[in-house]
């Protein structure tokens, strides 16, 4: 295998609150190759987000990063002083965020905000950043007539797509796609996130995929994560988390979510039981008291990932 | 790590004392204002009668007369203790006044538009344009003079720059969607104002009081200074003006005015170093970050743009 681009180790996250720190992202490791696609999923509050926004150092108080190591092309982003970190991000590093109304600015042509974002990072002159926001434009599917509109004049799905020009602008190794495509319609997500694809195979950039719709992201990762209160739970192949998942958890989550082509009569079946509270985790394996194949050594022993197969790792003591 | 994760209930008496304990400049401005504020009240029944002629005028301090005697040969002392409490009492209720007036304008302004912001923006764009301190000259000294003319004409002049900065938030408040959810689950829209809206600019009111409370001494001092008040009253402005009268300058006599001058300077420094524990108190964000700060320490310092990294072997 070649040189991960992205590489965690053991990253801890808390958030200090009144009452005491609690753990949001507990010993997360992974790796992402380049040009490589990883879909990290986990429901609301499994720490997602916290985890995408820490490898960036852009949680705001009160998040402190308490241990690890991101190392990324290299260097370690927790260790880079304001100045490097600050080159890092978005020139190598750049993100897609949630609502692409909040992440545009209201008051500014959506051109202009590409063209800015450009002449921040590189030193082309006004007319050829502007030629270069209308390629960009042109290459999500905007129209360059649209430069001069503000975010209000567009539509959702054109928004978001303004938000994937700005986040290629600079031609990043690394692309945090942060749900991109939550507030958008089925139709619409579809079509941008084949656009996504197409742009990730023509240009090899990484991507980092966030979302919490299962099937959406096992058709679109090459490899997935997934995260259960602020553990990863398994990693591994697409093709096989989705067939064979290992982790009694991915297994229920991959039973809860329907198919178009399951057999007529197959019953969905939930999770018992809601995720644990962060501030008071159970001991050991955090997913034990929802599990129905729980042994008594579950809810002693802290985690462990095990290598089942090629790149495939999973947090359970069944598999010992 | 146990426990809920909600903070106990605490009333705003509770926040207040919680984030000015917490705070070394509120907790010293707490502290210098406290300090007044009893002066203020209990102070004029030590001291006695200001007014009295108690020996040779311009003695310089001494155990007899701390502050000296001034050109009338009365106590300075007693005088600025007894000064305290009118000039206390007029920044306050000037101060309070000054930001009600300017809510009543302003917030409805904002939050209705239309017509009535048309007039109520017309209204104190007027008062804007009018040239507050030579208006308030005039003013005061055509009305019999008295606290009373000096915290009306502090009102009438200092109300509409309040207004002002009001509208602008309830023009920006009232296209959040809280506003509009609040709009749609049937709530009227007075209720909405008052509950929805006003809550939202608690920091920015809490600051214009303060604000205000400190304009509304300097601009009473000033006015009595200038011989605008009732001259024959006992207060921080008047005290200056007889100062000013009996060429305390010239003759060297320091102490009948310094002392006031202080005064009127620390409590200005006292409203303004309170403001940092108000802050926290209507901002809940806030709140939740002091911890963070305390967690962080001296790491905390400079690292408020990148999210900080602290292992546990530092």
């Amino acid at each position: 295998m070649t040189e991960p681009l992205l590489s965690v180790r053991d990253l801890c996250v808390d958030y200090v609150t009144p009452q005491g720190p609690v753990r949001a992202v507990d010993r997360v490791s992974f790796d992402l190759q380049p040009g490589e696609i990883l879909g990290l999923a986990g429901e609301s509050g499994s720490g997602k987000s916290t985890l995408a926004q820490a490898l960036l150092r852009i949680l705001p108080p009160p998040a402190v990063i308490r241990g690890g190591e991101v190392r990324f092309e290299g260097r370690d982003l927790l260790s880079l002083e304001e100045t490097e970190l600050r080159r890092v991000r978005w020139s190598r590093i750049s993100m897609v965020f949630q609502s692409a109304m909040d992440a545009l600015n209201p008051v500014l042509k959506v051109g202009a905000q590409i063209v800015d974002t450009l002449q921040a990072h590189t030193d082309l002159g006004t007319d050829r950043a502007r030629e270069r926001a209308a390629e960009l434009l042109e290459q999500v599917g905007i129209p360059r007539a649209r430069l001069d509109a503000y975010a209000h004049q567009l539509s959702g799905g054109q928004r978001q797509r303004v938000g994937i020009a700005l986040a290629l602008a600079l031609e990043p190794e690394l692309v945090i796609l942060d749900e991109p495509t939550t507030a958008l319609d089925v139709i619409v997500e579809r079509e941008i996130l084949q656009e996504i694809r197409q742009l990730q195979r023509a240009r090899r950039f990484a991507v980092l995929f966030i979302t919490h719709d299962l099937t959406r992201m096992l058709q679109f990762s090459d490899r997935v994560a997934i995260l259960y209160a602020g553990r990863l739970a398994e990693i591994g192949p697409a093709s096989v988390l989705g067939s064979a998942p290992r982790h009694p958890y991915t297994q229920g989550l991959l039973r809860a979510f329907p198919s178009l082509h399951d057999a007529p009569g197959v019953v969905r079946t939930s999770i018992p039981g809601a995720p644990p509270s962060l501030a008071s985790p159970p001991a050991g394996c955090r997913f034990a008291p929802r599990c129905a194949q729980a042994m008594p050594r579950c809810s002693t022993t802290g985690p462990a990932l095990v290598d089942i197969g090629p790149g495939h790792r999973v947090d359970c003591r069944l598999l010992d | 790590m146990s426990g809920p994760l909600h903070a106990p209930r605490m009333g705003p008496i509770e926040l207040l004392w919680d984030a000015v304990r917490s705070d070394r400049r509120a907790l010293s401005g707490a502290i210098i204002l406290a300090v007044f504020l009893a002066v203020a009240v209990f102070g004029p029944h030590i001291v006695g009668d200001a007014t009295a002629l108690v020996g040779i005028p311009l003695q310089p301090p001494s155990w007899e007369h701390w502050l000296g005697t001034n050109g009338q040969g009365q106590d300075v002392f007693a005088q600025l203790v007894v000064g305290t409490r009118v000039s206390l009492a007029i920044g306050f209720t000037v101060g309070l006044l000054v930001v009600l007036v300017g809510a009543l304008v302003g917030v409805p302004a904002g939050y209705f538009g239309g017509k009535v912001d048309g007039a109520l923006s017309g209204l104190a764009n007027v008062f804007l344009v009018l040239p507050g301190l030579p208006l308030a000259i005039v003013i005061a000294a055509y009305l019999p003079s008295g606290p009373v003319t000096l915290g009306l004409v502090l009102v009438v002049t200092g109300w509409a720059w309040n207004a002002r900065v009001l509208r602008s938030q309830a023009l920006a408040l009232r296209r959040r969607d809280f506003v509009a959810a609040a709009r749609v689950s049937g709530e009227s829209r007075l209720r909405i104002l008052a509950v929805e809206v006003l809550p939202n600019m608690t920091s920015v009111i809490v600051a214009q009081v303060i604000g205000s409370t400190v304009y509304a001494i300097g601009a009473q001092v000033g006015l009595e200074f200038l011989g605008l008040g009732d001259v024959s009253a006992v207060t921080w402005g008047t005290n200056l003006y007889w100062a000013q009268n009996d060429s305390a300058l010239l003759t060297g006599a320091w102490w009948t005015f310094a002392p006031t001058g202080l005064c009127v300077a620390l409590v200005g420094f006292a409203l303004t170093q309170l403001n940092a524990g108000f802050d926290e108190i209507t901002n809940p964000r806030l709140r939740l970050e002091r911890a963070w700060r305390t967690f962080l320490g001296d790491r905390g310092r400079g690292v408020e743009r990148s999210t900080p990294v602290v292992r546990d072997h530092d």
